[in-house]
C-alpha cells in the first residue's frame, strides 16, 4: 500500500467551493464535446487544474448527453475533481435546448443558491412530441417558468438561430454566451484564442461566438417569437370581383366582434379555395350559430363554426394541392428557406401518389359515384393510375399539367368529391345546429370534432372513421350535464394516438359512466 | 478506421520522456501499452474503449517501428484468444473490450488463458459500461474475475493513476503467471488530465521474431490430468505469488489518519466521488486530504487479507463502497472479519443502494448515513440538523420528454423499418427480434419493431423456436457488424441447418457503426492494412442460403416493402435471407461533405438536396413522422388562427436522403414533401433553359392572380 499522509487538518483549505463546476446537457449532434474541449483549453491556459469528462458512444446518437467540467486555480497539489455532476453542486449549467435545460431542472442540477442557467430558447423536438396526431409539443413556459425560479441568474435566447445564421453551430454561440456572462474569470479574448487552437472552421466559430457574446449583453434583435407569417394583405384581383370580395367583408364585419377576426380568416381561405360565391355559402352556414350563441361564452360558438367550418369547405383535393403548388409565393418561400442564390438554380421535385379515390373524386358526381360503388372498377382505376409520381415542377411540362389541374376550381362543385363533402358537412352541421338549441356548449363541441378530420388517404380514412365515432357518442350523451365534456374528452384522446387506443378507452370509460 | 482520422491522437503517441501528454484516459492507457514495452495489442471496439482501436489502427507506422503487431479481432472471443501468444513466450500482450458484454463472449477464452496461466504479461483492457450512458445491461464483470481467477485493477479515475495501473499490471501479470484485467468506467476512459509521459519500449521480444523460434509446452494445455494441475497452481503458487506483490509494489492506497474511529474501503474507481462526497461533508479538501481513514482498492480481485485486517483493526465501523451487484467485496471482507473474530462494524450495501449508479447525491447520501450512525461528531453541523429552507422547484418530470438515442438524420435504416412498418400494416404484426447494433434503435417510437435482443450476432438465432414457421413467418434482423461478429455460423449457418422458414435480415451499412464506424469484413472502402469488400451475400450463399434478396439502396421503400412481402409470402422452403445495404450516413456525409465543399469553391457543377414540406399543404397529422423520426423532420407552428395542430417542417439539416418523400409515396401518405436540388455552379445553358421555363411560368402564375380574387400568398 502506498500511504499518503493528512495535511493537519481544520484550517482554512481550499474545498469544494474553490472548484468551477460546469454541467453541459445537449443533444447528441449538437457540439457539446467541441464546447468542452474548448472550455478546457481555456482554463488550462489560464494556469488552471481543469477535468472534463463525457458519455461518448450509442448515447450520443440524437439522444440527451452529458459533458462535465471542473477546475480549480492550480495550487500546492493535485485537485481531486469529481467526474459527474451532482445535484445541488453545479455553478454553470448550458443546455443547448430548452427541455435539456428542463431536464437539468428536474435532476437538480440547477439551483437558486449557486447555479448559473445558460440555455437555448430554440426546440429540438423529442420523438415522442412529434409522433402524436395532435400536438404534443412540450410546454416551454412551463420550462421557463421553472428556471426562472431554480437559477440563480438565468440566460435564455435562442442560440440556435444566432449559430444557424453565422454559418456556425450552436456550440460557438454557447461559449460566446458563457464568455459574455462572466461567469468564468477569464477574458473574451481568452476564450477567442481557445477558439483558435481548433483546426476547423475558426472563422465561422468566431462570428457564432460573437453573436452570442453581443446577444447576451445586449439582447437579441428579434425574432424570439415563433415564426409569424407576414401580416394578411388585402384582396387583388378584378373589379367586379374586388366588389363582391368587398360585399363579403362587409358582412364579417356585421358580426359580432370576438368572431370578426377568425371569420375573415375564414373567408378568405374558403374564397382562395373556391370564388366568392362560396364564399356567401361560408357565411350563409355559419349564420344560424350566430343567432344560437350569446355574448356570455364569448361568441364561442360562432367562433367555431367560422373555423371549422371554413377548414371543412376547403377540403384538401387533387385541385387545390396542384394550385397551392403552382403559385408564384410558393417559389418565393422555397428560395427563401432553402437559401438559394441567384446565381444558383433550384430543382423542385414533387411526392405525389394518387390513388383511385383522388382519380374518381375529381369525376363528376354521378359517374364518379358510379365507380365508387364497384369495387372491381375501382379496382382498375386504381391498377391504372396508382402509383408513386415524382413531378419536376420547376419545368413547363409538369409546371403546365399542375398549373391545368389547378385551375379547375369551378368545376369542382360538380365533382364527386363535392358532393362527399357537402353531404358530409351537411349532415354534421344540422347535427351542431340541433344541439345548438338547448345546449351551446356541445353544439361548440360537436363543431370542434371537426379537427378529427385531416391529412390524406388513409390517414384521412382514420380520421373520418374516429368522427364518427364520437359523433356516434355524443348521440348517446346528448341531453346530459357533461355531454360538452365528454365530447371534448373523446376528442382529445382521438388526437393522442393512431391507432386509436386512447379512444377506444375514452368511449369505454363514458359508456360505464 | 474508414472516414474519421485520429492522426493528431497518434502524435500523442510518440511523446518521449519529459513531455506532458494532456487528453483521454483511453488514449492515456494506448500509450502507457507502448511504454510498456507490448508486444502485441487487439480488441473489439465498443464503447467506451473504441478509441484505443482507433487510434491504433491509424498509428500503423509508430506500431511498425516499434515492432508491435496489432489486430482489429474479429470478436472478444478472437481478442482473448490472441493472448496465448503470452502463454508461451515471454511477450507481453494486451487486448481490450467492453464489459460485460465483451467479457461474455471472451469467457471461453479467458478460462482456457486463467487455466493455463501465462509466461508474458497478458493485460485485458476493460471497458465497464455500467451506469448513465451505458448501453447495456447493468451486470458486473468482476464475476468472471472471481470465476476464473484472474487479477482485477479498478484504478483512481485520473491519468497518472490508469497509466500507473496499465504497467503495474503487467509486470503482475508475469509475476503471478496469470492473466490481469485493467477496469476503466465509463467516465474514466473518457475523463481528461495529464501525465509525465516516458519513452516508448519496443518489445524484447518481437512476435515476428517468436515465430522463428517456436515454443510449446504441452503442460499448458487445458486437459487431464494437467487442468488439475492448473487449478492447484493457481491457489498454491499464483494467488499467493499475486497477493505479495500488491503488497510489497503498494498497488492499494491509504489516505486519511493512520488512527480513526472509522474507515472507509473503496474500489479505486469510486475514489473521486468518494473524495468529492468528503468533500462537500467538511471531512476533506481540495486536494483529497481526507479526516477520515480511505484503504483504496486499486487491485479489487484479489482482495489482500492482511492490508483489510490491518485496515479494520481498531477501528468501529468499517464502510465498503462497492458499486454494482452483488457485492462481492462486502462479502468477502464480512468474512475475513468474521473468520479473524474482529469486532468491527461493517456497513455497505445497507446504507448505498444495492442496484445503480453510486453518482454524487447517491454517495453523499450513503456516507452521511454511515457516518450518522458510526461516527456523528465528525459530521458539520448543518448537515446533523439541516435547517436550509429551500424553495420549493417545480416538478418538470412530467413535463420534459424522454430523448433515448435514435437513428440519425438521413439513417439508412429508417427507410428499413418504414417500410417493415409499412408492410405490418398490410399482412398483420410478426414475430420479430433484433440484434445488437444501430438497428435496435427501431425497437424504439415510432418503429416500435422488435422485442428482444439476445447478443451481438444472435438476433436470427433468438428466432430459432419458431423457425418451424407457423400462419406467420418470423423476422429477424442483425447488423453486418453483428453478421461478421457471431452471425454467420451463431445465426445464419443455424438457420440452414435446421432448415428454418423465418426471415433474416441483415442490415449492411458498410461499417460497425454504432461502435464508431470502423471497417468490418463487407465495409466498401479500401484500408491498406484490412482486407475489405468480402461481400456478405458470398458468405450467405457460401453456409447454404437459396433464398438471397439484395437492395442496394434501401432508401428505395417501394422495392424495399415489395422484397418484406415476397420473403413473407413466398412457398420457398429454407431461410430467407435479405440484405439491406446502405452506406451509414455519419460516415457518408464525413467523406462527401468536404468533398462536395471543395468541388463547389472549385466551381464544378454540383446538386445539392435537400427536402421540404409544403406548409399549407400539411394538414397536421403526423402520419410521416410516424413513419420516421429523423430529428430533421420536426414540426412548426403555424401563426393561422384556423389551425389547431402545428405542421411537419424540415429544417437545415436535411441531407437529402429522400426517406420522407419516398414513404409519403409508399404509404400514399400526403402530397406536401418535395425535393429541392440547389445546382451550384450551373452551366450556361442549363441557366438559359431554366431561365425561359421561370419566365414562361412566371407569367402564367401572374395572368391567374390577375383573373382571381387571390389574398398575397396562401389562404
Amino acid at each position: 500500500m502506498t500511504l499518503h499522509q493528512p495535511v493537519p487538518a481544520k484550517e482554512a483549505r481550499p474545498g469544494p467551493d474553490d472548484v468551477i463546476k460546469l454541467a453541459i446537457m445537449a443533444v447528441g449532434g449538437q457540439g457539446g464535446g467541441v464546447l468542452t474541449r474548448w472550455i478546457e483549453t481555456l482554463a488550462r491556459s489560464q494556469g488552471y487544474a481543469c477535468q472534463a469528462t463525457s458519455v461518448a458512444g450509442v448515447a450520443q446518437r440524437t439522444g440527451a448527453t452529458v459533458y462535465y467540467v471542473e477546475m480549480a486555480r492550480t495550487g500546492s497539489g493535485q485537485p481531486v475533481f469529481a467526474l459527474a455532476p451532482a445535484a445541488g453542486d453545479v455553478d454553470i449549467l448550458i443546455a443547448a435546448e430548452l427541455m435539456e435545460a428542463g431536464r437539468a431542472i428536474a435532476r437538480g442540477f440547477v439551483t437558486p443558491d449557486r447555479t448559473t442557467l445558460i440555455a437555448s430558447s430554440h426546440r429540438d423536438l423529442a420523438v415522442s412530441e412529434k409522433t402524436v396526431p395532435g400536438d404534443g409539443i412540450a410546454d416551454a413556459a412551463e420550462v421557463r417558468a421553472a428556471a426562472e425560479i431554480a437559477a440563480a441568474r438565468f440566460i435564455c435566447f435562442d442560440m440556435e438561430r444566432l449559430a444557424v445564421e453565422s454559418g456556425s453551430v450552436i456550440s460557438a454561440t454557447l461559449f460566446g454566451t458563457l464568455a459574455a456572462s462572466r461567469c468564468l474569470p477569464f477574458e473574451r479574448a481568452d476564450f477567442e484564442d481557445a477558439i483558435r487552437t481548433g483546426k476547423r472552421e475558426v472563422e465561422a466559430s468566431l462570428r457564432a461566438f460573437d453573436a452570442g457574446f453581443h446577444a447576451c449583453l445586449q439582447g437579441v434583435p428579434s425574432g424570439d417569437a415563433p415564426e409569424r407569417s407576414p401580416p394578411a394583405q388585402g384582396a387583388t384581383g378584378p373589379a367586379h370581383l374586388l366588389d363582391r370580395w368587398q360585399g363579403l367583408a362587409g358582412r364579417v364585419s356585421d358580426l359580432p366582434a370576438p368572431v370578426r377576426p377568425i371569420a375573415m380568416a375564414g373567408l378568405r381561405k374558403v374564397v382562395d379555395f373556391m370564388d366568392a360565391d362560396y364564399g356567401q355559402e361560408y357565411l350563409d352556414r355559419m349564420a344560424p350559430f350566430v343567432d344560437a350563441d350569446g355574448v356570455d361564452n364569448d361568441h364561442a360558438l360562432t367562433r367555431a363554426a367560422a373555423k371549422y367550418v371554413a377548414n371543412a369547405m376547403a377540403y384538401d383535393d387533387v385541385i387545390r394541392v396542384a394550385d397551392l403548388k403552382t403559385r408564384a409565393s410558393r417559389n418565393d418561400r422555397i428560395v427563401v428557406e432553402m437559401g438559394t442564390e441567384p446565381q444558383q438554380l433550384l430543382h423542385l421535385t414533387e411526392y405525389m401518389h394518387p390513388r383511385a379515390e383522388e382519380i374518381v373524386g375529381l369525376l363528376p358526381a354521378r359517374l364518379g359515384a358510379r365507380i365508387a360503388a364497384s369495387p372491381r372498377a375501382m379496382a382498375r382505376v386504381d391498377r391504372w393510375f396508382s402509383k408513386g409520381r415524382r413531378l419536376r415542377s420547376d419545368r413547363l411540362g409538369p409546371f403546365l399539367l399542375l398549373y391545368a389541374l389547378g385551375g379547375l376550381k369551378r368545376y369542382r362543385r360538380r365533382t364527386r368529391r363535392h358532393a362527399v363533402e357537402q353531404a358530409h358537412l351537411d349532415r354534421w352541421l344540422s347535427r351542431a345546429a340541433r344541439a345548438a338549441a338547448d345546449d351551446p356548449a356541445l353544439a361548440t363541441e360537436v363543431l370542434g370534432c371537426g379537427r378529427l378530420i385531416k391529412g390524406y388517404s388513409d390517414t384521412h380514412a382514420r380520421g373520418l372513421s374516429n368522427f364518427d365515432k364520437v359523433l356516434g357518442i355524443v348521440d348517446q350523451v346528448a341531453g346530459r350535464p357533461d355531454a360538452a365534456a365528454c365530447t371534448s374528452r373523446l376528442r382529445e384522446a382521438a388526437l393522442l394516438d393512431e391507432d386509436g387506443k386512447a379512444l377506444t378507452e375514452a368511449i369505454r370509460a363514458i359508456e360505464r359512466s | 478506421m474508414a472516414e474519421r482520422s485520429f492522426k493528431s491522437e497518434v502524435e500523442h503517441l510518440r511523446l518521449g520522456a519529459g513531455k506532458t501528454f494532456t487528453g483521454e484516459g483511453i488514449l492515456a492507457i494506448t500509450k502507457a501499452l507502448l511504454e510498456s514495452g507490448v508486444g502485441y495489442v487487439g480488441g473489439y471496439q465498443g464503447a467506451p474503449i473504441s478509441h484505443l482501436m482507433d487510434v491504433l489502427a491509424d498509428a500503423q507506422d509508430l506500431l511498425a517501428e516499434l515492432g508491435v503487431r496489432f489486430e482489429a479481432n474479429a470478436s472478444e472471443a478472437a481478442a482473448t484468444a490472441m493472448l496465448a501468444a503470452s502463454v508461451h513466450y515471454p511477450i507481453r500482450g494486451a487486448v481490450t473490450y467492453k464489459g460485460p458484454v465483451g467479457v461474455n463472449v471472451a469467457s471461453d477464452a479467458l478460462a482456457n488463458l486463467s487455466s493455463s496461466g501465462v509466461n508474458g504479461g497478458a493485460l485485458i483492457v476493460l471497458g465497464e459500461d455500467y451506469g448513465e450512458g451505458s448501453s447495456i445491461m447493468q451486470e458486473r464483470s468482476h464475476a468472471f474475475a472471481m470465476k476464473s481467477q484472474f487479477w482485477l485493477l479498478d484504478p483512481r479515475p485520473n491519468l497518472p493513476s490508469i497509466v500507473r495501473a496499465v504497467k503495474q499490471g503487467f509486470e503482475l501479470s508475469e509475476a503471478s503467471r496469470t492473466p490481469v484485467m485493467l477496469m476503466v468506467r465509463i467516465r474514466s476512459c473518457h475523463v481528461t488530465g495529464q501525465f509525465e509521459a516516458a519513452d516508448n519500449i519496443p518489445p524484447a521480444l518481437t512476435v515476428r521474431d517468436a515465430l522463428a523460434e517456436p515454443r510449446k509446452d504441452f503442460r499448458r494445455v487445458v486437459l487431464p490430468p494437467m487442468s488439475y494441475a492448473h487449478e492447484r497452481d493457481k491457489i498454491e503458487n499464483r494467488w499467493p505469488a499475486a497477493e505479495a506483490f500488491i503488497t510489497e509494489r503498494a498497488l492499494n492506497e491509504r489516505f486519511g489518519p493512520r488512527q480513526g474511529k472509522v474507515g472507509i474501503v473503496l474500489q479505486g474507481g469510486m475514489y473521486n466521488g468518494v473524495t468529492r462526497a468528503l468533500q462537500r461533508l467538511g471531512l476533506a479538501d481540495l486536494y483529497g486530504n481526507t479526516e477520515v481513514p480511505l484503504h483504496v482498492l486499486n487491485v479489487t480481485y484479489p482482495l489482500v487479507r492482511t492490508e483489510v485486517l490491518d485496515f479494520a483493526r481498531g477501528k468501529d465501523a468499517l464502510l465498503i463502497v462497492e458499486e454494482g451487484q452483488p457485492e462481492f467485496i462486502e462479502q468477502t471482507i464480512g468474512s475475513m472479519l468474521f473468520r479473524e473474530g474482529v469486532q468491527t462494524r461493517l456497513m455497505g450495501k445497507d446504507v448505498l443502494p444495492m442496484a445503480g449508479e453510486y453518482t454524487g447525491e447517491v454517495l453523499r447520501d450513503g456516507m452521511t448515513a454511515f457516518l450518522r450512525e458510526t461516527a456523528p461528531d465528525l459530521l458539520p453541523r448543518q448537515v446533523r440538523a439541516p435547517n436550509r429552507d429551500a424553495p420549493e422547484i417545480p416538478d418538470l418530470s412530467k413535463t420534459v420528454p424522454v430523448r433515448p438515442p435514435g437513428f440519425c438524420t438521413g439513417c439508412p435504416e429508417r427507410p428499413i423499418f418504414a417500410a417493415l412498418k409499412i408492410v405490418q400494416q398490410e399482412l398483420g404484426e410478426h414475430q420479430i427480434t433484433g440484434d445488437i447494433g444501430c438497428h435496435l434503435f427501431a425497437a424504439l417510437p415510432p418503429f416500435e419493431i422488435g422485442g428482444s435482443t439476445m447478443g451481438y450476432g444472435l438476433g436470427p438465432a433468438s428466432n430459432s423456436a419458431f423457425d418451424g414457421g407457423g400462419s406467420k413467418r418470423a423476422i429477424s434482423i442483425i447488423g453486418d457488424g453483428g453478421f461478421w461478429h457471431n452471425g454467420l455460423a451463431s445465426s445464419i449457418g443455424n438457420m440452414v441447418f435446421n432448415r428454418s422458414d423465418s426471415v433474416a435480415v441483415i442490415v449492411d451499412n458498410y461499417y460497425s457503426a454504432a461502435t464508431g464506424g470502423q471497417d468490418v469484413p463487407s465495409s466498401r472502402a479500401s484500408n491498406p492494412t484490412r482486407a475489405t469488400n468480402n461481400p456478405i451475400s458470398a458468405a450467405v450463399r457460401g453456409v447454404g442460403v437459396d433464398w438471397i434478396r439484395e437492395i442496394d439502396r434501401t432508401y428505395d421503400v417501394p422495392r424495399m416493402c415489395e422484397v418484406f412481402r415476397e420473403a413473407l409470402t413466398t412457398d420457398h422452403d429454407g431461410p430467407k435471407v435479405i440484405i439491406a445495404s446502405s452506406e451509414c450516413m455519419l460516415n457518408r456525409q464525413r467523406r462527401e461533405k468536404p468533398l462536395r465543399q471543395e468541388a463547389i469553391n472549385a466551381g464544378t457543377r454540383v446538386e445539392v438536396p435537400r427536402f421540404g414540406v409544403d406548409e399549407d399543404i400539411c394538414t397536421g397529422d403526423h402520419a410521416c413522422i410516424r413513419l420516421s423520426g429523423c430529428p430533421s423532420l420536426s414540426l412548426k407552428t403555424l401563426d393561422d388562427p384556423l389551425r389547431d395542430d402545428p405542421v411537419a417542417h424540415i429544417d437545415q439539416t436535411c441531407v437529402g436522403c429522400g426517406n420522407c418523400g419516398e414513404v409519403a409515396e409508399a404509404a400514399a401518405l400526403c402530397p406536401s414533401f418535395y425535393r429541392a436540388d440547389i445546382v451550384h455552379n450551373p452551366s450556361g445553358f442549363e441557366r438559359w433553359r431554366a431561365g425561359i421555363a421561370a419566365w414562361l411560368i412566371g407569367r402564367l402564375q401572374r395572368r391567374r392572380e390577375r383573373k382571381s380574387l387571390s389574398f398575397g400568398g396562401a389562404a
